[in-house]
C-alpha cells in the first residue's frame, strides 16, 4: 500500500501559514535582532520571505531543454522519463562511482530547505526545496588535491527534450562551481519541493541549487558530476562570455551588460507590487561572502 | 460600403487594448503580470509599425488608393501602443522612480533605443492633422520619413532585449526590411 505523506494531505495554505507561526515565535527574538541595525538594511519587507505558490514554481520555469517560453517546461516535460536514472561522479577523485537515483534516495536524507531563487532576468521566488548538501555526495568519492572545480552536466536527450533539437545553447547543459563553493553547506542537491517529488519541469529527478547565485547556475536533470582541475566553461559562458561569467553571484552592484540587477520582481505578487531591492549574494552574504574575500566581483562576475 | 472601412479598422485596432484591459482586471496575466503587459504592448507597437509601413506597398500591389487613407489612423494607433508600452515601464514597472529610469536610459542600450524611438514618434503624432500637412507642405513628407528610422530602432530594441532565442525579433526584422525595400524600389522606378 502506498504510504500517504503528511504533506500530501496538508493543504498548501496551511503549509504556507506554518511559516507565519514560526515567524510569530521568532518575533520576540526578532525584536531583539532589530536593535542590531545591519539587519534592518536587509529587511525590505516580509514579501521577500513568503513562499511562492506551488503553481507558480511549477509553471513558470526557465528550462530551455523543453522550450524557451516560461510555460514550455511545464507543457513539454510531463512525459519525460526519469526512471531509470544514473549519476556518474568522476574525474579527480579517488573512487569514481555510478549511483542510481534509488541509491541516492536511500543513502541521503532530504530535508526541507527554504531558499530564495533569483533569476538573472530580474525576478525571484521563495522555494521550499527538499534536498541535502552536495558536500555529502562528494565525500563519497574523495576528491583529490587536483580537484579545483566541479563540472555538472545535464542529460542530453533530444528525443524527449524538444528544445535540444535547436542550437539555442550548446547541449548538453553544463555548469560549474569552484570546489569550495561546491562544498559549501548551502549548495544543495535537490530531490523535491513542497515536500513532493521534484516535478520534471523543475529538473527531476535531481538538480543542484546554489541560493546565492543566479538561477541558471543551478543545473537541472544532472547525469554527470566531474571534478576537474581547470575552470569549466558553462553553457551560458559559451553562449555569451561578455554577459555570463563563471561566478554569476547575485550582485545588485554589477549589472548584466544589457539590464540592471539592482532590483527584482517577486513572482506572484501582482501588478501593483513594487520592485524590491536585490540583496548582495541574494541575502546569503553572511554565509558565503568569505568565499570571495579579496576578489574583484566586477571582474569575476 | 467604403464608409465602414475606417470605423471597422478603428475598432479592430482597439481590440488589443481591450484584451489587455480585460486581462488586467480579471487577473489573467500569469505569475509576472508587469512583464506580460510590457511584452504585449511592445509586440502590438511592432505590429502597428508593420501595418503602417504596409499601406503604401499594398497600394502599389493592388493599385487601390484606399490603403493610404488608413495610414494615419494606423500610425496613431502605433503611437498609442508605444505610449502604453513606455508608460508600463515608467509608471507600473518602475513606479515613476525617475532616478532608476534615467540611469537605465543612459546605461542600457536597448532602453535608450526604445526611448529614442518613442521620442521620435512625438513630432509625427503632433503633425498628424490635416492642418499640419497643409502648413508644413513638403517638409511634412520629409518629417514623416522618420518612421523608417523609428521602425529600425524598434527592431533593434527587440533584438537587444532578447536573452537568447532571436527567432521572433528576426522575423519582425525580416518583415520590416522587406517593407522598407519597397520604398527603395519605388524610388528606383521613378528615376
Amino acid at each position: 500500500m502506498k504510504k500517504i505523506k503528511y504533506s500530501e494531505i496538508t493543504p498548501e495554505k496551511i503549509y504556507n501559514n506554518r511559516r507565519s507561526f514560526v515567524k510569530s515565535v521568532g518575533f520576540g527574538a526578532g525584536l531583539l535582532a532589530i536593535s542590531s541595525l545591519p539587519f534592518l538594511d536587509n529587511a525590505i519587507g516580509s514579501d521577500q520571505d513568503n513562499l511562492t505558490s506551488y503553481k507558480d514554481i511549477t509553471t513558470y520555469n526557465n528550462y530551455y531543454e523543453f522550450g524557451t517560453s516560461k510555460g514550455d517546461p511545464y507543457k513539454n516535460s510531463q512525459n519525460f522519463k526519469t526512471k531509470p536514472w544514473e549519476i556518474t561522479i568522476e574525474g579527480e577523485v579517488d573512487k569514481p562511482i555510478k549511483l542510481s537515483m534509488e541509491e541516492i534516495s536511500k543513502s541521503f536524507i532530504s530535508e526541507e530547505r527554504i531558499y530564495r531563487l533569483r533569476c538573472v532576468e530580474g525576478w525571484s521566488m521563495v522555494i521550499p526545496w527538499m534536498g541535502f548538501s552536495l558536500s555529502k555526495l562528494l565525500s563519497k568519492v574523495n576528491p583529490t588535491s587536483k580537484a579545483k572545480f566541479v563540472a555538472f552536466e545535464s542529460i542530453y536527450d533530444p528525443e524527449q527534450m524538444k528544445g535540444q533539437r535547436y542550437p539555442v545553447l550548446n547541449w548538453p547543459y553544463k555548469e560549474g562551481l569552484r570546489i569550495d563553493e561546491a562544498m559549501h553547506p548551502l549548495t544543495t542537491v535537490v530531490t523535491g519541493l513542497y515536500n513532493k517529488k521534484l516535478p520534471n519541469q523543475n529538473g527531476a529527478p535531481l538538480r543542484i541549487f546554489i541560493p546565492w547565485k543566479y538561477g541558471f547556475k543551478s543545473a537541472k536533470a544532472i547525469v554527470k558530476i566531474k571534478l576537474v582541475e581547470k575552470m569549466p566553461t558553462s553553457s551560458w559562458m559559451w553562449a555569451s562570455p561578455r554577459e555570463y561569467g563563471f561566478y554569476s553571484n547575485v550582485n545588485p552592484n554589477v549589472d548584466h551588460p544589457r539590464w540592471s540587477q539592482a532590483t527584482e520582481r517577486i513572482i506572484g505578487e501582482g501588478i501593483w507590487a513594487p520592485r524590491v531591492k536585490t540583496l548582495m549574494f541574494n541575502g546569503y552574504g553572511e554565509e558565503v561572502a568569505n568565499l570571495y574575500t579579496g576578489m574583484d566581483l566586477k571582474k569575476y562576475f | 460600403m467604403k464608409k465602414y472601412y475606417k470605423p471597422s479598422i478603428f475598432f479592430l485596432s482597439l481590440i488589443p487594448f481591450f484584451l489587455i484591459l480585460y486581462k488586467i482586471i480579471f487577473n489573467k496575466l500569469g505569475p509576472e503580470p508587469v512583464k506580460e503587459i510590457t511584452h504585449f504592448t511592445g509586440e502590438w507597437t511592432l505590429l502597428f509599425i508593420i501595418f503602417t509601413l504596409s499601406m503604401s506597398p499594398l497600394k502599389k500591389i493592388t493599385k487601390l488608393n484606399i490603403w493610404i487613407s488608413f495610414r494615419r489612423m494606423l500610425g496613431l494607433f502605433l503611437f498609442f501602443y508605444a505610449t502604453l508600452h513606455m508608460l508600463t515601464y515608467v509608471a507600473i514597472d518602475y513606479r515613476l522612480d525617475f532616478q532608476s529610469i534615467s540611469k537605465d536610459i543612459l546605461t542600457k542600450k536597448f532602453i535608450f533605443v526604445g526611448f529614442a524611438a518613442w521620442i521620435l514618434l512625438l513630432p509625427l503624432a503632433f503633425t498628424s492633422s490635416k492642418k499640419a500637412i497643409i502648413y508644413l507642405k513638403d517638409k511634412w513628407k520629409k518629417l514623416h520619413r522618420l518612421i523608417y528610422i523609428i521602425s529600425i530602432l524598434g527592431i533593434i530594441h527587440f533584438i537587444w532585449l532578447v536573452k537568447k532565442d532571436l527567432t521572433e525579433p528576426l522575423i519582425y526584422a525580416a518583415i520590416v526590411v522587406i517593407l522598407l525595400l519597397f520604398r527603395f524600389n519605388i524610388k528606383r522606378y521613378k528615376n
